[in-house]
């Protein structure tokens, strides 16, 4: 039999056929929807009369806009208050499952998935939201959609899409101390670029992806769409199964043997084809900090802003349009630049071991006067397993205001905004302009420990030298 | 219903400049708290277009030059970000029928195609050229062929391109693919069975 890669399987197990403009038919095994980007999905249904196909494939639940920190309806904002009933309304409609706020399941829904083991591997996800890509962290194939194919999944359970390449990326050696994946994903992204990977599928590996935990291989997978790629992925293992063994939507009993060997099935053979492959030593990544509005606009802690002297048009054209936007010197060292916010949170880096890293090293620290810092859990699962393991209290006693469950300030459609042109240094996956809230607020994304050493110097800040002592 | 078949898009063109322009700059995500896509053309490129106190900034799109342009053109990567049907809507809703760039992000790609909405890929040089004779000729009418895969104005005509499964579904009036998946019943309903999860 032929060798194939991971993508490759899974794409033909899932393949319905041929549409006449070539585009592959697929069936989308598993559907996540939100408040935002599903009512005109279910507009449309409803406009052409039709059910949803497979109602038992899609899970909803509600994130970008939930405040976080009241959790009372009706809600402050009229208009956010006015979403959560129409994803109520609709799920209650079309007998979709809704992790609601008064279920203990809410979330974001990239954390939601995996957590409650609805992401497994071999599947297809789709989701409307760009990072989707997450839950490819478990070995499935899962792509963000717009509302237009949120509708075609509703009403099918397939959509319309052109096959992807496959690029394999090793990172190899081992990360110096101090190291996180989201420094990796970073760097990753600097070298490719931010559409180094349109037309691609990601396949992450190589030892330093096997020895990641899966929320670490999760907060990787999760900025694959900030290097251009659809999709990113990690073949299934051991610590996959572990994972999702006991999870309320895992398998149970005696389908679990039989489920974990079909998901190994799955992981790409040895000897398979790919179309690209990068090969990246992990003893060269350093802590990476974002400097300007795009997310490979990035830097070693170490380094100084770009200068665009002598550069050709294009280059500078981009790099002179950052520094003026984020009002910051050329030649300068990042080390040192003040920030306003500190953001810890986001489905990139608002799980349980991004919080209890930061909380480990933070003993007796405290957070800078005039610094803004807030902690957010990702789902509310998260928030209860971190309070029972008094996480809260470490954050609080430090000076993190301790939020409830939601997107909060990775981006601006709920309360939690950067204000004028405040800096945040943030755990989250974006940095263009205007991206969290204010049309003029900065953002520098990083490490969530790199947010903790910010937010306690009150300046960008290497967090081996501030959690060293 | 059948779908309008895009051969051509004509019209008046617009020039925003700028590489990786990204969906939460063509539409602000605070945009984004409705329930319908009705009304969005309104917030296209908003903090681009006006300063934090509601007065306008310099922006083409404030230009009463460009009122009435219905074919933008800019830089590469265009459309990066996420995955908001709500950006090519907003376009869509302000009047725009066709897009021009280096190149596109993908899932942007996909959602513009799916309304009908050409996005048509020009190398820099060519677009150099096109967005001198736009900011010269605010007026003149430029052509997007999606037939033969041309840009026409100022009596030149000069190839671009259009992924083919794209061109194809807009040739022939199958840009959005609902009808055709709906067709696939009983294929499908073989999967949702065979499938170990549901
Ligand atoms: S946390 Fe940010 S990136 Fe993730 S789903 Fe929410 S808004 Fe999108």
């Amino acid at each position: 039999m032929m060798k194939r890669n991971l993508f490759e399987k899974v794409w033909d197990a899932h393949a319905v056929g041929q549409l006449q403009n070539g585009q592959t038919q697929l069936f989308v095994g598993r559907h996540l929807i939100h408040e935002v980007t599903s009512p005109q999905a279910f507009g449309m249904l409803r406009e052409k009369s039709l059910p949803v196909r497979y109602p038992e494939r899609t899970f909803a639940t509600v994130d970008h806009i939930v405040p976080t920190n009241e959790t009372q309806e009706p809600y402050s904002d009229p208009l956010a208050d006015a979403m959560i009933k129409e994803l109520r309304k609709n799920c209650q409609d079309f007998d979709v499952t809704f992790f609601d706020v008064d279920t203990g399941k809410q979330g974001i829904v990239h954390v939601v998935g995996p957590e409650q083991g609805l992401t497994q591997p071999g599947m297809t996800i789709a989701c409307g939201d760009s990072h989707t890509s997450t839950h490819g962290a478990f070995g499935a194939i899962a792509f963000g959609i717009g509302t237009s194919q949120v509708r075609d999944l509703l009403a099918t359970q397939t959509m319309a899409l052109g096959k992807l390449k496959v690029r394999r990326i090793e990172v190899n050696g081992s990360l110096n101390p101090g190291i996180y994946a989201k420094d990796v994903i970073l760097h990753i992204i600097k070298l490719l670029g931010v559409n180094g990977g349109t037309g691609f599928a990601y396949e992450y590996a190589g030892e330093v992806f096997d020895s990641f935990s899966m929320e670490e291989r999760m907060t990787a997978c999760n900025m694959s769409i900030e290097g251009g790629a659809r999709v990113g992925y990690v073949n299934p293992d051991a610590k996959t199964f572990d994972y999702l063994k006991g999870r309320p939507y895992s398998p149970q009993d005696e389908d679990w043997d039989k489920a974990t060997s079909e998901w190994a099935s799955f992981a790409s053979d040895e000897g398979c084809q790919y179309d690209d492959l990068v090969k990246i030593d992990a003893s060269e990544i350093g802590p990476t900090v974002t400097w300007g509005i795009n997310p490979s606009q990035a830097i070693g802690i170490d380094e100084t802003i770009p200068d665009s002297t002598g550069m050709g048009e294009k280059e500078k054209a981009s790099i002179d349009e950052a520094i003026e936007y984020m009002k910051i010197t050329p030649g300068a060292p990042i080390k040192g630049t003040p920030i306003d916010v500190a953001f810890i949170g986001s489905c990139t880096n608002g799980r349980i071991s991004d919080l209890e890293e930061v909380a480990r090293q933070l003993g007796g620290h405290k957070v800078k006067e005039g610094v803004k810092a807030i902690v957010v859990p990702g789902s509310q699962v998260v928030s209860k397993l971190a309070e029972a393991k008094g996480l809260d209290k470490i954050f609080r006693e430090a000076g993190f205001e301790w939020r409830f469950a939601g997107c909060s300030m990775c981006l601006a459609m709920n309360p939690d905004k950067l204000i004028g042109d405040q800096l945040c240094a943030s755990s989250s996956n974006r940095n263009f302009k205007g991206r969290q809230g204010s049309p003029t607020g900065r953002t520098m994304l990083m490490s969530p420990i790199m947010v903790a050493a910010a937010a306690i110097t009150g300046v960008v800040s290497d967090s081996r030298e501030v959690f060293s002592s | 219903m059948p779908l309008e078949k895009i051969s051509q898009v004509s019209g008046q063109a617009i020039y925003v400049p700028g590489d990786d322009i990204d969906t939460d700059r063509i539409i602000p995500a605070r945009f984004m708290k409705c329930v319908t896509f009705d009304g969005l053309g309104e917030y296209l490129f908003y903090d681009m277009k006006f300063k934090e106190d509601g007065s306008k900034k310099e922006h083409p799109l404030n230009d009463p030059r460009f009122i009435n342009a219905s074919i933008m053109l800019s830089g590469s990567n265009f459309g990066c970000g996420s995955s908001r049907e709500h950006a090519p809507q907003s376009l869509y809703r302000a009047g725009f029928r066709a897009v021009i760039a280096g190149n596109f992000a993908e899932i942007f790609f996909g959602n513009s195609i799916n309304l009908g909405m050409p996005c048509i890929s020009l190398p820099d040089s060519e677009r150099a050229k096109l967005a001198s004779f736009i900011q010269e000729n605010p007026s003149a009418d430029v052509i997007v062929d999606v037939q033969n895969l041309k840009i026409r104005f100022d009596g030149s005509s000069i190839p671009c391109e259009l992924r083919q499964g794209a061109r194809e579904s807009l040739l022939n009036g199958t840009w959005d693919p609902i009808d055709e998946l709906l067709g696939a019943n009983e294929s499908v309903e073989a999967i949702h069975n065979r499938l170990a999860y549901s």
